[in-house]
């Protein structure tokens, strides 16, 4: 009964986002077709808007966009003649999934690392040598930091490929670009966290019993602490999931990242329409995924009156 | 010996004794600690010190100069940086010093006013949800309705948002700093929400409750206080993120205009030029951003541990 109710809201959000969508981008001025107006003669121009459902009033395109939305179809690219929306986000996927997901992986493992050994160290040599990588982290934006990996790691070193995709060798440059600023961060709220959580009764309690160290730091400890991480780190997936636009321009790589940037200028809507929803429910499920993990790692915490 | 004792044992009891009864200590001398820990943090100090000579700097920068941050020389343009231009020149002459600290103003303006918006919106709303949740069927319909809000201020695209703000807003500083602000603010709401439904399971909120403290209070005395480290390591995020993000607003020409300077703008400008040897042209505004991060990420440091109640001597 509780997932039933929360998929049904899972759905309402995502209708929500839709027509809000929806409205925005009809409410600011551009044509998808602006580029073509000079060109072509009135009469193809209006063909064209007819094969979009363009000429329709917007209250009837919205209605055939939504009968079409059900039956899981986003609808025709504008821009791409030959692949529709649902195309388009299933042939660059798994690219920028596989990339985000390594990304993830990375900024956690070392990130979490980072933290808990420069809160085990407070003020120490070790803390001050992991915050000062944080804050280097954090300070170099990928944009900067992509084309000197490329420069050094690739075309100096020859260590990894310059960019494009295929190969396992092609993606660690990028995800390490991708990773840097998220790893950062993670460690950054993880030493804060750790310095907290290490700081209470608990701890000093199971230290007087003579409990091992490593096992304080893990099993009361870390977990304690992790629950910043958790609320930073949902969100973050969904973004890196579903692509950068940044990253996947340098390493030209073929993922989706790009639709959310490139359909916007171009006023693909449906292709806006598709990247949005698409985005969403991950976003939406991570989200929900994120509030599971709160109790998993704190089982103290209630987040309905009802104790689910 | 058994005269002694007696003594000892039973001593009249010090009337100060009752004030240590309350649960919030003044906080006349809440700030007063505060401020007396953090002159004793040396880091902290070096920090707050940093922040000054940049805000400084920030305003009589430029001045200190006899060339304007929009200045073209194309006589001087690609100079290593020496005696007749501080910080060297870009690829139209204009002078990096000028330049520079004309671009901290732009982006210290831009990276406070987000920071200071995300943090009020970001408290409000996730202290009110994360407060809320499980606090009966009024309780969850709360934190449901306000996290449905955050989901659908990430859902949106972010650049129609920006679009449809700059159709009616005129492109300005202020235009820049709403459109970081719209969704800024939601991931700091996520991450206090996160922290209140822990922190409200804890002892000390069970004991204020029984005591009958108000929510208001118990929200804003114990539960922000006790997570006050965590809040401050956001805040230090936003404000790099903040000043890139315009960077990035600049470069799809949604941002400052040209030839107006911001630290982001610079750096993006520089990408160019970087593998061609001209390093100063990312060095100087690359610097300034890291410098900035780490003046408040010890300033914030030490302002965690002179405000965090867990850490008292």
């Amino acid at each position: 009964m509780y997932i039933f109710k929360r998929v049904l809201t899972m759905i309402l959000t995502i209708w929500v986002i839709t027509t809000l969508t929806f409205i925005i981008m009809h409410s600011i001025p551009g044509d998808p077709f602006a580029s073509d107006a000079d060109v072509l003669p009135e009469e193809v121009l209006e063909n064209m808007r007819a094969k979009f459902n363009l000429d329709e009033p917007l209250p009837m395109q919205y209605i055939l966009y939504l009968k079409n939305l059900v039956q899981f179809d986003l609808g025709p690219s504008i821009q791409s003649e030959t692949r529709d929306v649902n195309t388009l986000i299933a042939d660059g996927f798994p690219a920028s999934a596989i990339l985000g997901l390594q990304s993830l992986v990375i900024a956690l493992v070392f990130g979490l690392l980072l933290g808990i050994i420069a809160a085990l160290n407070h003020n120490g040599i070790l803390d001050y040598a992991a915050m000062a990588f944080a804050i280097i982290g954090i300070s170099i934006p990928s944009f900067i930091l992509a084309p000197l990996l490329i420069n050094y790691f690739a075309v100096k070193w020859g260590m990894f490929p310059v960019a494009s995709w295929g190969t396992w060798q092609h993606t660690i440059l990028p995800s390490v670009a991708l990773a840097t600023a998220p790893l950062a961060i993670v460690a950054r709220f993880m030493r804060s966290s750790m310095l907290d959580v290490m700081n209470q009764n608990y701890i000093k309690t199971a230290d007087a019993k003579g409990l091992a160290i490593t096992g304080i730091v893990i099993k009361h400890g870390v977990r304690n602490a992790l629950i910043p991480v958790i609320s930073f780190i949902g969100p973050l997936a969904a973004f890196l999931l579903t692509g950068t636009f940044v990253i996947e321009k340098i390493f030209a790589i073929p993922g989706i990242g790009k639709y959310f940037v490139d359909s916007i200028f171009n006023r693909d809507f449906p292709v806006i329409l598709g990247t949005t929803i698409f985005f969403s429910t991950i976003l939406i499920v991570t989200l929900f995924l994120v509030d599971i993990s709160y109790r998993i790692v704190d089982p103290r915490i209630k987040l309905t009156s009802r104790g689910e | 010996m058994a005269e002694q004792h007696k003594e000892t044992l039973f001593r009249p009891v010090d009337r100060s004794r009752f004030q240590q009864e309350k649960i919030v200590r003044p906080s006349m001398s809440q700030w007063k600690e505060t401020t007396v820990k953090i002159m004793r943090n040396k880091l902290a100090i070096l920090g707050l010190g940093l922040l000054v000579i940049i805000t400084i700097l920030a305003i009589i920068g430029p001045h200190l100069v006899p060339y304007s941050y929009s200045d073209q020389n194309l006589s001087a343009k690609n100079m290593a940086p020496g005696a007749e231009h501080w910080f060297g020149t870009d690829s139209l002459g204009r002078d990096m010093w000028a330049r520079t600290w004309y671009g901290a103003r732009i982006s210290l303006t831009i990276g406070l006013a987000a920071a200071i918006i995300d943090l009020i919106l970001g408290l409000i709303v996730g202290g009110i949800s994360g407060y809320m949740a499980g606090r009966g069927k009024f309780g969850d319909k709360v934190d449901g309705f306000l996290m449905r809000i955050v989901e659908i201020l990430y859902g949106i695209p972010y650049l129609l948002v920006v679009i449809l703000l700059l159709v009616v807003m005129k492109p300005g500083l202020w235009t820049i700093i709403i459109a970081l602000s719209i969704t800024g603010w939601v991931g700091m709401a996520r991450i206090v929400r996160g922290q209140i439904l822990q922190l409200k399971e804890q002892e000390y909120v069970a004991a204020a409750q029984k005591l009958g403290t108000p929510h208001r209070k118990i929200i804003l005395r114990h539960l922000f206080p006790n997570m006050i480290g965590i809040i401050i390591v956001n805040l230090t995020f936003t404000i790099p993120q903040a000043i890139f993000a315009e960077s990035f607003l600049s470069f799809i020409g949604l941002g400052v205009q040209a030839p107006i300077a911001s630290w982001g703008t610079m750096a993006n400008d520089a990408l160019g030029v970087i593998l061609t040897g001209q390093w100063w042209r990312l060095f100087f505004p690359g610097f300034m951003i890291s410098l900035t991060m780490f003046a408040f990420n010890v300033f914030g440091d030490g302002l965690q541990d002179a405000l965090d109640p867990q850490s008292k001597e």
